[in-house]
Protein backbone atom coordinates (compact mmCIF):
# COMPACT_ATOMS: atom_id res chain seq x y z
CA UNK A 1 0.00 0.00 0.00
CA UNK A 2 1.24 3.48 -0.84
CA UNK A 3 0.75 5.95 2.00
CA UNK A 4 0.89 9.73 1.84
CA UNK A 5 3.72 11.43 3.72
CA UNK A 6 1.34 12.30 6.54
CA UNK A 7 0.02 8.75 6.80
CA UNK A 8 3.54 7.33 6.73
CA UNK A 9 4.57 9.73 9.50
CA UNK A 10 1.69 8.51 11.64
CA UNK A 11 2.74 4.92 10.98
CA UNK A 12 6.31 5.83 11.93
CA UNK A 13 5.14 7.13 15.30
CA UNK A 14 5.02 10.89 14.78
CA UNK A 15 1.91 11.06 16.97
CA UNK A 16 2.85 8.30 19.38
CA UNK A 17 2.91 4.54 19.57
CA UNK A 18 -0.85 4.09 19.91
CA UNK A 19 -1.62 6.14 16.80
CA UNK A 20 1.09 4.20 14.96
CA UNK A 21 -0.60 0.95 15.99
CA UNK A 22 -3.99 2.24 14.79
CA UNK A 23 -2.53 3.05 11.38
CA UNK A 24 -0.69 -0.29 11.26
CA UNK A 25 -3.99 -2.05 11.95
CA UNK A 26 -5.69 -0.12 9.11
CA UNK A 27 -2.79 -0.83 6.75
CA UNK A 28 -2.91 -4.58 7.49
CA UNK A 29 -6.70 -4.49 7.08
CA UNK A 30 -6.32 -2.88 3.65
CA UNK A 31 -3.49 -5.16 2.57
CA UNK A 32 -5.63 -8.22 3.30
CA UNK A 33 -7.89 -6.98 0.49
CA UNK A 34 -5.27 -5.63 -1.89
CA UNK A 35 -5.97 -1.96 -1.12
CA UNK A 36 -3.39 0.32 -2.72
CA UNK A 37 -4.13 3.49 -0.80
CA UNK A 38 -6.07 5.10 2.01
CA UNK A 39 -8.97 7.45 1.25
CA UNK A 40 -10.34 10.16 3.54
CA UNK A 41 -13.53 9.56 5.49
CA UNK A 42 -15.82 12.25 4.06
CA UNK A 43 -19.09 11.78 5.93
CA UNK A 44 -20.07 14.26 8.62
CA UNK A 45 -20.79 11.54 11.16
CA UNK A 46 -19.57 8.06 12.02
CA UNK A 47 -21.44 5.12 13.52
CA UNK A 48 -20.24 2.43 15.91
CA UNK A 49 -21.84 -0.95 16.41
CA UNK A 50 -20.62 -1.28 19.99
CA UNK A 51 -23.17 0.29 22.33
CA UNK A 52 -23.13 -2.15 25.21
CA UNK A 53 -21.08 -2.20 28.36
CA UNK A 54 -21.10 -5.93 28.75
CA UNK A 55 -18.81 -7.14 31.52
CA UNK A 56 -17.24 -9.93 29.53
CA UNK A 57 -16.08 -7.57 26.76
CA UNK A 58 -13.55 -6.06 29.16
CA UNK A 59 -10.72 -6.35 26.60
CA UNK A 60 -12.62 -3.92 24.33
CA UNK A 61 -13.01 -1.31 27.06
CA UNK A 62 -9.36 -1.72 28.07
CA UNK A 63 -8.37 -1.11 24.46
CA UNK A 64 -10.57 2.02 24.38
CA UNK A 65 -8.94 3.21 27.62
CA UNK A 66 -5.60 2.82 25.88
CA UNK A 67 -6.87 4.90 22.94
CA UNK A 68 -8.18 7.61 25.25
CA UNK A 69 -4.97 7.73 27.30
CA UNK A 70 -3.17 8.41 24.03
CA UNK A 71 -5.54 11.33 23.33
CA UNK A 72 -7.41 9.59 20.50
CA UNK A 73 -10.74 11.05 19.41
CA UNK A 74 -12.95 10.38 16.41
CA UNK A 75 -12.59 13.01 13.68
CA UNK A 76 -16.35 12.81 13.11
CA UNK A 77 -18.94 12.82 15.90
CA UNK A 78 -20.65 9.44 15.76
CA UNK A 79 -23.85 7.63 16.65
CA UNK A 80 -23.92 4.20 18.30
CA UNK A 81 -26.17 1.16 18.30
CA UNK A 82 -29.10 1.08 20.75
CA UNK A 83 -28.70 0.92 24.49
CA UNK A 84 -29.21 -2.55 25.97
CA UNK A 85 -31.59 -1.68 28.80
CA UNK A 86 -34.90 0.12 29.22
CA UNK A 87 -37.00 -0.21 32.36
CA UNK A 88 -40.18 0.13 30.26
CA UNK A 89 -39.58 -3.28 28.70
CA UNK A 90 -41.13 -6.04 30.83
CA UNK A 91 -38.61 -8.09 32.80
CA UNK A 92 -38.68 -10.11 36.00
CA UNK A 93 -36.78 -9.39 39.20
CA UNK A 94 -34.32 -12.16 38.40
CA UNK A 95 -33.85 -10.96 34.83
CA UNK A 96 -33.04 -7.51 36.18
CA UNK A 97 -30.43 -8.97 38.54
CA UNK A 98 -28.78 -10.72 35.58
CA UNK A 99 -29.01 -7.57 33.44
CA UNK A 100 -27.23 -5.61 36.15
CA UNK A 101 -24.46 -8.19 36.21
CA UNK A 102 -24.26 -8.50 32.41
CA UNK A 103 -24.13 -4.80 31.62
CA UNK A 104 -21.94 -3.83 34.56
CA UNK A 105 -19.67 -1.76 32.27
CA UNK A 106 -22.49 0.28 30.67
CA UNK A 107 -21.88 3.53 32.54
CA UNK A 108 -18.11 3.32 32.08
CA UNK A 109 -18.49 2.51 28.40
CA UNK A 110 -20.92 5.35 27.71
CA UNK A 111 -18.42 7.74 29.29
CA UNK A 112 -15.75 6.34 26.95
CA UNK A 113 -18.06 6.97 23.98
CA UNK A 114 -18.65 10.58 25.09
CA UNK A 115 -14.91 11.15 25.28
CA UNK A 116 -14.34 9.51 21.90
CA UNK A 117 -16.89 11.79 20.21
CA UNK A 118 -20.48 10.50 20.57
CA UNK A 119 -23.00 12.81 18.81
CA UNK A 120 -25.23 13.15 21.87
CA UNK A 121 -27.17 11.32 24.55
CA UNK A 122 -29.92 10.36 22.07
CA UNK A 123 -27.50 9.02 19.47
CA UNK A 124 -28.16 5.38 20.35
CA UNK A 125 -29.91 3.58 17.47
CA UNK A 126 -29.05 1.00 14.83
CA UNK A 127 -31.10 3.07 12.34
CA UNK A 128 -28.94 6.18 12.63
CA UNK A 129 -29.64 6.96 8.95
CA UNK A 130 -33.28 7.86 9.63
CA UNK A 131 -33.83 11.62 9.24
CA UNK A 132 -35.07 11.94 12.83
CA UNK A 133 -31.87 10.29 14.08
CA UNK A 134 -29.75 12.88 12.30
CA UNK A 135 -26.97 10.81 10.73
CA UNK A 136 -27.90 10.65 7.04
CA UNK A 137 -24.88 10.30 4.76
CA UNK A 138 -24.94 11.68 1.24
CA UNK A 139 -24.42 9.71 -1.95
CA UNK A 140 -20.75 9.05 -2.68
CA UNK A 141 -19.51 9.91 0.80
CA UNK A 142 -16.93 7.55 2.30
CA UNK A 143 -17.92 6.20 5.72
CA UNK A 144 -16.13 4.39 8.49
CA UNK A 145 -19.19 2.71 10.00
CA UNK A 146 -19.99 -0.65 11.51
CA UNK A 147 -23.46 -2.17 12.11
CA UNK A 148 -24.44 -4.55 9.36
CA UNK A 149 -27.96 -3.20 8.87
CA UNK A 150 -26.81 0.44 8.80
CA UNK A 151 -23.91 -0.23 6.42
CA UNK A 152 -26.10 -2.09 3.92
CA UNK A 153 -28.73 0.68 4.07
CA UNK A 154 -26.19 3.49 3.66
CA UNK A 155 -24.57 1.72 0.70
CA UNK A 156 -27.71 0.57 -1.04
CA UNK A 157 -30.46 3.12 -0.38
CA UNK A 158 -28.35 6.25 0.16
CA UNK A 159 -25.50 5.43 -2.22
CA UNK A 160 -22.77 6.16 0.33
CA UNK A 161 -19.62 4.02 0.33
CA UNK A 162 -18.69 1.86 3.27
CA UNK A 163 -17.19 -1.58 3.74
CA UNK A 164 -18.62 -4.03 6.23
CA UNK A 165 -16.20 -2.91 8.90
CA UNK A 166 -16.06 -4.59 12.23
CA UNK A 167 -16.60 -2.92 15.57
CA UNK A 168 -13.31 -1.32 16.79
CA UNK A 169 -11.94 -1.07 13.22
CA UNK A 170 -14.66 1.47 12.37
CA UNK A 171 -13.59 3.63 15.29
CA UNK A 172 -9.94 3.37 14.29
CA UNK A 173 -10.85 4.59 10.79
CA UNK A 174 -12.75 7.51 12.32
CA UNK A 175 -9.83 8.39 14.59
CA UNK A 176 -7.30 8.25 11.75
CA UNK A 177 -9.70 10.02 9.37
CA UNK A 178 -8.94 7.60 6.55
CA UNK A 179 -9.78 4.04 5.55
CA UNK A 180 -8.27 1.56 3.10
CA UNK A 181 -9.84 1.69 -0.35
CA UNK A 182 -11.17 -1.71 -1.34
CA UNK A 183 -14.40 -3.63 -1.89
CA UNK A 184 -17.52 -1.50 -1.60
CA UNK A 185 -15.49 1.71 -1.75
CA UNK A 186 -14.61 1.01 -5.38
CA UNK A 187 -16.77 1.17 -8.52
CA UNK A 188 -15.88 -2.40 -9.42
CA UNK A 189 -16.68 -3.70 -5.93
CA UNK A 190 -20.16 -2.23 -6.21
CA UNK A 191 -21.11 -4.15 -9.37
CA UNK A 192 -23.72 -6.88 -9.00
CA UNK A 193 -22.55 -10.52 -8.78
CA UNK A 194 -26.05 -12.01 -8.71
CA UNK A 195 -29.41 -11.28 -10.28
CA UNK A 196 -32.43 -11.99 -8.08
CA UNK A 197 -35.73 -12.39 -9.93
CA UNK A 198 -38.71 -11.90 -7.61
CA UNK A 199 -41.68 -13.84 -9.00
CA UNK A 200 -43.99 -14.01 -6.00
CA UNK A 201 -47.77 -13.61 -6.09
CA UNK A 202 -47.71 -10.58 -3.76
CA UNK A 203 -45.17 -8.23 -2.20
CA UNK A 204 -42.87 -10.64 -0.38
CA UNK A 205 -42.28 -10.18 3.34
CA UNK A 206 -39.14 -8.01 3.41
CA UNK A 207 -37.59 -10.03 6.20
CA UNK A 208 -38.14 -13.32 4.38
CA UNK A 209 -36.94 -12.09 1.00
CA UNK A 210 -33.84 -10.59 2.61
CA UNK A 211 -33.13 -13.83 4.42
CA UNK A 212 -33.47 -15.89 1.24
CA UNK A 213 -31.20 -13.55 -0.69
CA UNK A 214 -28.61 -13.34 2.11
CA UNK A 215 -28.41 -17.11 2.45
CA UNK A 216 -28.00 -17.50 -1.31
CA UNK A 217 -25.49 -14.78 -2.19
CA UNK A 218 -23.64 -14.52 1.17
CA UNK A 219 -21.16 -11.61 0.78
CA UNK A 220 -21.89 -10.92 -2.89
CA UNK A 221 -23.82 -7.98 -4.34
CA UNK A 222 -27.33 -8.85 -5.61
CA UNK A 223 -29.33 -6.92 -8.22
CA UNK A 224 -33.01 -7.46 -7.46
CA UNK A 225 -35.67 -7.35 -10.19
CA UNK A 226 -39.42 -7.47 -9.78
CA UNK A 227 -40.08 -5.43 -6.65
CA UNK A 228 -41.18 -2.32 -8.55
CA UNK A 229 -44.45 -4.10 -9.30
CA UNK A 230 -45.47 -3.48 -5.70
CA UNK A 231 -43.13 -0.79 -4.46
CA UNK A 232 -42.97 1.44 -7.51
CA UNK A 233 -39.78 3.32 -8.36
CA UNK A 234 -39.84 6.00 -5.67
CA UNK A 235 -37.73 5.75 -2.54
CA UNK A 236 -40.63 6.95 -0.41
CA UNK A 237 -41.20 6.18 3.28
CA UNK A 238 -42.84 2.84 2.59
CA UNK A 239 -40.11 1.70 0.21
CA UNK A 240 -37.31 2.85 2.52
CA UNK A 241 -38.84 0.99 5.48
CA UNK A 242 -39.19 -2.13 3.33
CA UNK A 243 -35.58 -1.89 2.15
CA UNK A 244 -34.35 -1.29 5.72
CA UNK A 245 -35.85 -4.62 6.82
CA UNK A 246 -34.85 -6.42 3.63
CA UNK A 247 -31.25 -5.25 4.00
CA UNK A 248 -30.97 -6.17 7.66
CA UNK A 249 -32.09 -9.71 6.86
CA UNK A 250 -29.65 -9.92 3.90
CA UNK A 251 -26.82 -8.75 6.12
CA UNK A 252 -27.51 -11.01 9.09
CA UNK A 253 -28.58 -14.18 7.26
CA UNK A 254 -25.70 -13.70 4.85
CA UNK A 255 -23.15 -10.91 4.81
CA UNK A 256 -24.51 -8.61 2.13
CA UNK A 257 -23.09 -5.10 2.35
CA UNK A 258 -24.76 -3.68 -0.75
CA UNK A 259 -27.75 -4.54 -2.92
CA UNK A 260 -29.30 -2.84 -5.92
CA UNK A 261 -33.04 -2.69 -6.58
CA UNK A 262 -33.90 -2.30 -10.24
CA UNK A 263 -35.09 1.20 -11.08
CA UNK A 264 -35.15 2.28 -7.46
CA UNK A 265 -31.88 2.46 -5.54
CA UNK A 266 -29.53 5.25 -6.72
CA UNK A 267 -26.94 3.28 -8.67
CA UNK A 268 -29.50 0.89 -10.19
CA UNK A 269 -31.65 3.84 -11.25
CA UNK A 270 -28.67 5.51 -12.92
CA UNK A 271 -26.85 2.56 -14.45
CA UNK A 272 -29.47 -0.18 -14.81
CA UNK A 273 -28.20 -3.50 -16.16
CA UNK A 274 -24.72 -2.07 -16.74
CA UNK A 275 -24.15 -2.68 -13.03
CA UNK A 276 -24.47 -6.45 -13.48
CA UNK A 277 -21.38 -8.56 -14.13
CA UNK A 278 -21.49 -10.63 -17.31
CA UNK A 279 -21.33 -13.94 -15.50
CA UNK A 280 -23.91 -13.13 -12.81
CA UNK A 281 -26.05 -16.18 -11.99
CA UNK A 282 -29.81 -15.81 -11.50
CA UNK A 283 -31.69 -16.71 -8.31
CA UNK A 284 -35.46 -16.99 -8.76
CA UNK A 285 -37.55 -16.30 -5.67
CA UNK A 286 -41.17 -17.42 -5.80
CA UNK A 287 -43.75 -18.23 -3.12
CA UNK A 288 -42.47 -21.80 -2.78
CA UNK A 289 -38.89 -20.66 -2.30
CA UNK A 290 -39.90 -18.25 0.45
CA UNK A 291 -41.88 -20.99 2.15
CA UNK A 292 -38.89 -23.33 1.89
CA UNK A 293 -36.63 -20.72 3.50
CA UNK A 294 -39.10 -19.96 6.28
CA UNK A 295 -39.62 -23.62 7.12
CA UNK A 296 -35.85 -24.12 7.36
CA UNK A 297 -35.55 -21.84 10.41
CA UNK A 298 -34.76 -23.81 13.53
CA UNK A 299 -36.66 -23.02 16.72
CA UNK A 300 -34.83 -23.81 19.95
CA UNK A 301 -37.75 -23.37 22.33
CA UNK A 302 -38.02 -26.36 24.65
CA UNK A 303 -41.80 -26.36 24.27
CA UNK A 304 -42.73 -25.53 20.70
CA UNK A 305 -46.36 -24.97 21.78
CA UNK A 306 -45.47 -22.52 24.55
CA UNK A 307 -47.57 -19.37 24.79
CA UNK A 308 -45.40 -16.39 23.81
CA UNK A 309 -44.53 -14.17 26.74
CA UNK A 310 -43.17 -11.28 24.73
CA UNK A 311 -43.17 -9.95 21.19
CA UNK A 312 -40.45 -7.68 19.79
CA UNK A 313 -40.94 -5.60 16.65
CA UNK A 314 -38.28 -3.24 15.39
CA UNK A 315 -34.93 -4.89 14.81
CA UNK A 316 -33.64 -2.74 13.13
CA UNK A 317 -35.45 0.15 14.79
CA UNK A 318 -38.79 1.12 13.22
CA UNK A 319 -39.23 4.21 11.09
CA UNK A 320 -41.77 6.92 11.90
CA UNK A 321 -43.98 5.66 9.06
CA UNK A 322 -43.76 2.10 10.38
CA UNK A 323 -44.82 3.21 13.86
CA UNK A 324 -47.84 5.02 12.43
CA UNK A 325 -48.70 2.17 10.08
CA UNK A 326 -48.43 -0.43 12.82
CA UNK A 327 -50.54 1.67 15.17
CA UNK A 328 -53.35 1.53 12.65
CA UNK A 329 -52.82 -2.17 11.91
CA UNK A 330 -52.92 -3.12 15.59
CA UNK A 331 -55.96 -0.92 16.28
CA UNK A 332 -57.85 -2.37 13.32
CA UNK A 333 -56.99 -5.98 14.12
CA UNK A 334 -57.95 -5.52 17.78
CA UNK A 335 -61.28 -4.01 16.77
CA UNK A 336 -62.00 -6.87 14.38
CA UNK A 337 -61.17 -9.41 17.09
CA UNK A 338 -63.25 -7.61 19.71
CA UNK A 339 -60.22 -6.96 21.90
CA UNK A 340 -59.07 -3.69 23.44
CA UNK A 341 -55.42 -4.41 24.11
CA UNK A 342 -52.76 -6.74 22.76
CA UNK A 343 -52.93 -10.27 24.14
CA UNK A 344 -49.15 -10.76 24.27
CA UNK A 345 -46.88 -8.13 25.85
CA UNK A 346 -45.54 -6.36 22.78
CA UNK A 347 -42.62 -3.96 22.42
CA UNK A 348 -42.03 -1.75 19.39
CA UNK A 349 -38.50 -0.41 19.26
CA UNK A 350 -37.30 2.72 17.54
CA UNK A 351 -34.65 5.44 17.65
CA UNK A 352 -34.90 8.04 20.42
CA UNK A 353 -35.24 10.78 17.79
CA UNK A 354 -38.04 8.91 16.01
CA UNK A 355 -39.84 8.23 19.29
CA UNK A 356 -39.64 11.94 20.13
CA UNK A 357 -41.29 12.82 16.79
CA UNK A 358 -43.85 10.04 17.14
CA UNK A 359 -44.83 11.33 20.58
CA UNK A 360 -45.81 14.61 18.92
CA UNK A 361 -48.40 12.87 16.73
CA UNK A 362 -51.91 11.66 17.55
CA UNK A 363 -50.71 8.10 16.93
CA UNK A 364 -48.72 7.99 20.18
CA UNK A 365 -51.77 7.97 22.44
CA UNK A 366 -53.52 5.54 20.11
CA UNK A 367 -50.61 3.10 20.22
CA UNK A 368 -50.41 3.40 23.99
CA UNK A 369 -54.13 2.57 24.21
CA UNK A 370 -53.48 -0.75 22.45
CA UNK A 371 -51.07 -1.74 25.23
CA UNK A 372 -48.02 -1.79 22.97
CA UNK A 373 -44.87 -0.54 24.69
CA UNK A 374 -42.56 1.81 22.81
CA UNK A 375 -38.85 1.57 23.61
CA UNK A 376 -35.41 2.60 22.37
CA UNK A 377 -33.90 -0.72 23.53
CA UNK A 378 -31.86 -3.19 21.46
CA UNK A 379 -34.00 -6.36 21.54
CA UNK A 380 -30.92 -8.44 20.83
CA UNK A 381 -29.26 -7.18 24.00
CA UNK A 382 -32.40 -8.01 25.96
CA UNK A 383 -32.42 -11.52 24.55
CA UNK A 384 -28.76 -12.09 25.45
CA UNK A 385 -29.85 -12.51 29.06
CA UNK A 386 -29.98 -16.31 29.60
CA UNK A 387 -33.30 -15.92 31.38
CA UNK A 388 -34.68 -14.10 28.33
CA UNK A 389 -33.30 -16.89 26.16
CA UNK A 390 -35.54 -19.34 28.00
CA UNK A 391 -38.61 -17.18 27.42
CA UNK A 392 -40.85 -17.88 24.43
CA UNK A 393 -40.36 -14.61 22.55
CA UNK A 394 -41.71 -13.98 19.07
CA UNK A 395 -40.60 -11.52 16.40
CA UNK A 396 -40.84 -10.73 12.73
CA UNK A 397 -37.19 -9.70 12.67
CA UNK A 398 -34.96 -12.14 10.90
CA UNK A 399 -31.92 -10.54 12.51
CA UNK A 400 -33.30 -11.11 16.00
CA UNK A 401 -34.22 -14.68 15.06
CA UNK A 402 -30.71 -15.34 13.81
CA UNK A 403 -28.89 -14.24 16.95
CA UNK A 404 -31.31 -15.29 19.68
CA UNK A 405 -33.93 -17.84 20.66
CA UNK A 406 -36.74 -15.57 19.41
CA UNK A 407 -39.11 -17.37 17.06
CA UNK A 408 -39.82 -15.92 13.65
CA UNK A 409 -43.28 -15.20 12.27
CA UNK A 410 -44.24 -13.00 9.34
CA UNK A 411 -45.70 -9.57 10.02
CA UNK A 412 -49.23 -10.84 9.32
CA UNK A 413 -48.77 -13.81 11.64
CA UNK A 414 -47.41 -11.58 14.39
CA UNK A 415 -50.37 -9.24 14.03
CA UNK A 416 -52.81 -12.15 14.38
CA UNK A 417 -50.98 -13.53 17.40
CA UNK A 418 -50.82 -10.29 19.37
CA UNK A 419 -54.37 -9.12 18.57
CA UNK A 420 -56.49 -12.25 18.12
CA UNK A 421 -54.87 -15.52 19.07
CA UNK A 422 -52.74 -14.67 22.09
CA UNK A 423 -50.66 -17.79 21.51
CA UNK B 1 -2.21 -40.38 4.44
CA UNK B 2 -1.42 -36.68 4.11
CA UNK B 3 -2.67 -34.04 1.73
CA UNK B 4 -1.52 -30.44 1.45
CA UNK B 5 -3.32 -27.24 0.54
CA UNK B 6 -1.65 -23.93 -0.25
CA UNK B 7 -3.33 -20.79 1.01
CA UNK B 8 -2.44 -17.17 1.66
CA UNK B 9 -1.18 -16.02 5.06
CA UNK B 10 -3.42 -13.35 6.63
CA UNK B 11 -1.78 -13.44 10.07
CA UNK B 12 1.33 -15.58 10.40
CA UNK B 13 2.18 -18.48 12.69
CA UNK B 14 2.47 -22.25 12.84
CA UNK B 15 0.29 -24.68 14.72
CA UNK B 16 -1.02 -28.25 14.74
CA UNK B 17 -4.60 -28.85 15.86
CA UNK B 18 -7.71 -30.94 15.31
CA UNK B 19 -10.05 -29.76 12.59
CA UNK B 20 -13.52 -28.44 13.31
CA UNK B 21 -15.39 -27.88 10.07
CA UNK B 22 -18.21 -25.50 9.17
CA UNK B 23 -19.41 -25.96 5.61
CA UNK B 24 -21.69 -22.93 5.77
CA UNK B 25 -20.81 -19.34 6.68
CA UNK B 26 -19.60 -19.00 10.26
CA UNK B 27 -21.64 -16.44 12.19
CA UNK B 28 -19.07 -15.16 14.68
CA UNK B 29 -21.45 -13.31 17.00
CA UNK B 30 -24.03 -16.09 17.11
CA UNK B 31 -21.30 -18.70 17.62
CA UNK B 32 -19.41 -16.96 20.43
CA UNK B 33 -21.77 -14.68 22.31
CA UNK B 34 -23.16 -17.09 24.90
CA UNK B 35 -19.86 -18.91 25.45
CA UNK B 36 -17.97 -15.69 26.08
CA UNK B 37 -20.69 -14.11 28.14
CA UNK B 38 -21.03 -16.99 30.54
CA UNK B 39 -17.47 -18.20 30.71
CA UNK B 40 -17.90 -21.52 28.90
CA UNK B 41 -14.41 -23.00 29.16
CA UNK B 42 -14.93 -25.21 26.11
CA UNK B 43 -16.34 -22.27 24.13
CA UNK B 44 -19.13 -24.32 22.61
CA UNK B 45 -20.67 -22.93 19.46
CA UNK B 46 -23.99 -21.21 20.23
CA UNK B 47 -25.27 -20.76 16.68
CA UNK B 48 -28.39 -22.89 16.32
CA UNK B 49 -28.40 -22.15 12.58
CA UNK B 50 -25.06 -23.88 12.08
CA UNK B 51 -25.81 -27.60 12.12
CA UNK B 52 -22.11 -28.48 11.66
CA UNK B 53 -20.91 -26.67 14.78
CA UNK B 54 -23.83 -26.10 17.15
CA UNK B 55 -22.85 -27.06 20.71
CA UNK B 56 -19.39 -28.29 19.66
CA UNK B 57 -16.33 -26.95 21.55
CA UNK B 58 -14.33 -24.49 19.46
CA UNK B 59 -11.41 -23.57 21.71
CA UNK B 60 -8.04 -24.78 20.43
CA UNK B 61 -9.51 -26.25 17.25
CA UNK B 62 -8.38 -25.66 13.70
CA UNK B 63 -11.54 -23.91 12.59
CA UNK B 64 -12.15 -24.64 8.89
CA UNK B 65 -14.76 -22.51 7.19
CA UNK B 66 -15.68 -20.81 3.93
CA UNK B 67 -16.10 -17.32 5.41
CA UNK B 68 -17.72 -15.55 8.33
CA UNK B 69 -21.17 -13.98 8.10
CA UNK B 70 -23.54 -11.84 10.13
CA UNK B 71 -23.14 -8.93 12.53
CA UNK B 72 -20.34 -6.43 12.22
CA UNK B 73 -19.56 -7.08 15.86
CA UNK B 74 -17.90 -10.23 14.44
CA UNK B 75 -14.36 -8.85 14.39
CA UNK B 76 -14.74 -7.39 17.87
CA UNK B 77 -16.03 -10.72 19.16
CA UNK B 78 -13.07 -12.55 17.63
CA UNK B 79 -10.67 -9.97 19.09
CA UNK B 80 -12.28 -10.46 22.52
CA UNK B 81 -12.03 -14.24 22.27
CA UNK B 82 -8.31 -13.86 21.48
CA UNK B 83 -7.73 -11.37 24.30
CA UNK B 84 -9.34 -13.85 26.70
CA UNK B 85 -7.34 -16.81 25.38
CA UNK B 86 -10.49 -18.49 24.05
CA UNK B 87 -9.68 -18.41 20.37
CA UNK B 88 -9.43 -21.33 17.95
CA UNK B 89 -5.90 -22.61 17.34
CA UNK B 90 -6.13 -21.22 13.84
CA UNK B 91 -8.70 -20.18 11.25
CA UNK B 92 -8.53 -21.73 7.81
CA UNK B 93 -10.72 -20.21 5.11
CA UNK B 94 -11.51 -21.91 1.83
CA UNK B 95 -12.48 -18.53 0.29
CA UNK B 96 -10.65 -15.20 0.39
CA UNK B 97 -11.16 -13.81 3.88
CA UNK B 98 -14.10 -11.48 4.57
CA UNK B 99 -13.75 -8.05 6.16
CA UNK B 100 -15.08 -9.03 9.59
CA UNK B 101 -12.85 -12.05 10.09
CA UNK B 102 -9.88 -10.08 8.79
CA UNK B 103 -10.64 -7.30 11.26
CA UNK B 104 -10.78 -9.73 14.17
CA UNK B 105 -7.57 -11.50 13.18
CA UNK B 106 -5.68 -8.25 12.58
CA UNK B 107 -6.94 -6.62 15.78
CA UNK B 108 -5.85 -9.72 17.70
CA UNK B 109 -2.44 -9.74 16.04
CA UNK B 110 -1.79 -6.07 16.84
CA UNK B 111 -3.52 -5.53 20.17
CA UNK B 112 -3.29 -8.87 22.04
CA UNK B 113 -0.64 -11.48 22.80
CA UNK B 114 -2.72 -14.27 21.29
CA UNK B 115 -1.28 -16.45 18.56
CA UNK B 116 -3.89 -17.44 16.00
CA UNK B 117 -2.54 -18.10 12.51
CA UNK B 118 -5.08 -17.28 9.81
CA UNK B 119 -4.84 -18.63 6.27
CA UNK B 120 -7.35 -17.96 3.51
CA UNK B 121 -7.98 -18.96 -0.13
CA UNK B 122 -7.39 -22.66 0.54
CA UNK B 123 -9.98 -23.59 -2.08
CA UNK B 124 -13.24 -25.51 -2.17
CA UNK B 125 -11.37 -28.82 -2.28
CA UNK B 126 -9.92 -28.07 1.14
CA UNK B 127 -13.32 -27.68 2.75
CA UNK B 128 -14.61 -30.78 0.97
CA UNK B 129 -11.62 -32.82 2.17
CA UNK B 130 -11.23 -31.90 5.84
CA UNK B 131 -13.33 -33.63 8.47
CA UNK B 132 -13.87 -32.99 12.18
CA UNK B 133 -10.99 -34.44 14.22
CA UNK B 134 -8.50 -34.58 11.33
CA UNK B 135 -5.00 -33.43 12.33
CA UNK B 136 -4.06 -30.19 10.53
CA UNK B 137 -0.68 -28.48 10.54
CA UNK B 138 -0.30 -24.87 9.45
CA UNK B 139 3.12 -23.81 8.14
CA UNK B 140 4.59 -20.27 8.09
CA UNK B 141 4.06 -20.01 4.34
CA UNK B 142 0.32 -20.78 4.40
CA UNK B 143 0.77 -24.47 3.58
CA UNK B 144 -1.80 -26.59 5.42
CA UNK B 145 -1.11 -30.31 5.82
CA UNK B 146 -4.03 -32.61 6.61
CA UNK B 147 -3.41 -36.06 8.10
CA UNK B 148 -6.21 -38.57 8.06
Amino acid sequence: MILTKEQQALLDGEKGATMAKIVKTLVMYGEAFGAERMVPVTSRYGHTVISFGIGVMKPVYELYDELLRAGAKSKQPFSADPRPLDKNVPSSFLQNVVFKFMYSQQEHYEEQLRQLGLMGEDAYTCACYLPEAGNVPQRGEVLSWAESSAVVYANSVLGARCNRNSGIIELMGSIAGFVPEFGLLTDDGRRADWVVEVRTSKLPDAQLLGSAVGMKVLEKVPFVRGLDKWLGKELDGRACAYLKDFGAACASNGSVGLYHIEGMTPEAADMGDALIRDSAPVYVVDDAELERVKSSYPCIWKDLDAKPKLCFMGCPHMTLDQLKDWTVRVETALREAGNKQVLIPTVFTSAPGVIREFEKTEYAARLKATGVILSYICPLMYMNNPLSKKMPVITSSNKLRTYTSARFYSDDEILAKITKEGK
Amino acid sequence: MTKTFQGRVVTPGTVTAEALVSHGGFNTLASYQMALMFGDKQVKCGDQNNADLYKKPMIGKALCLPETIGSTTGGMVLYTACAMGKQPACMLFSKPIDSLAASGAILAANWTDAKMPVVDSLGEEFLAYVKDGMKLTVGENGLVTAES
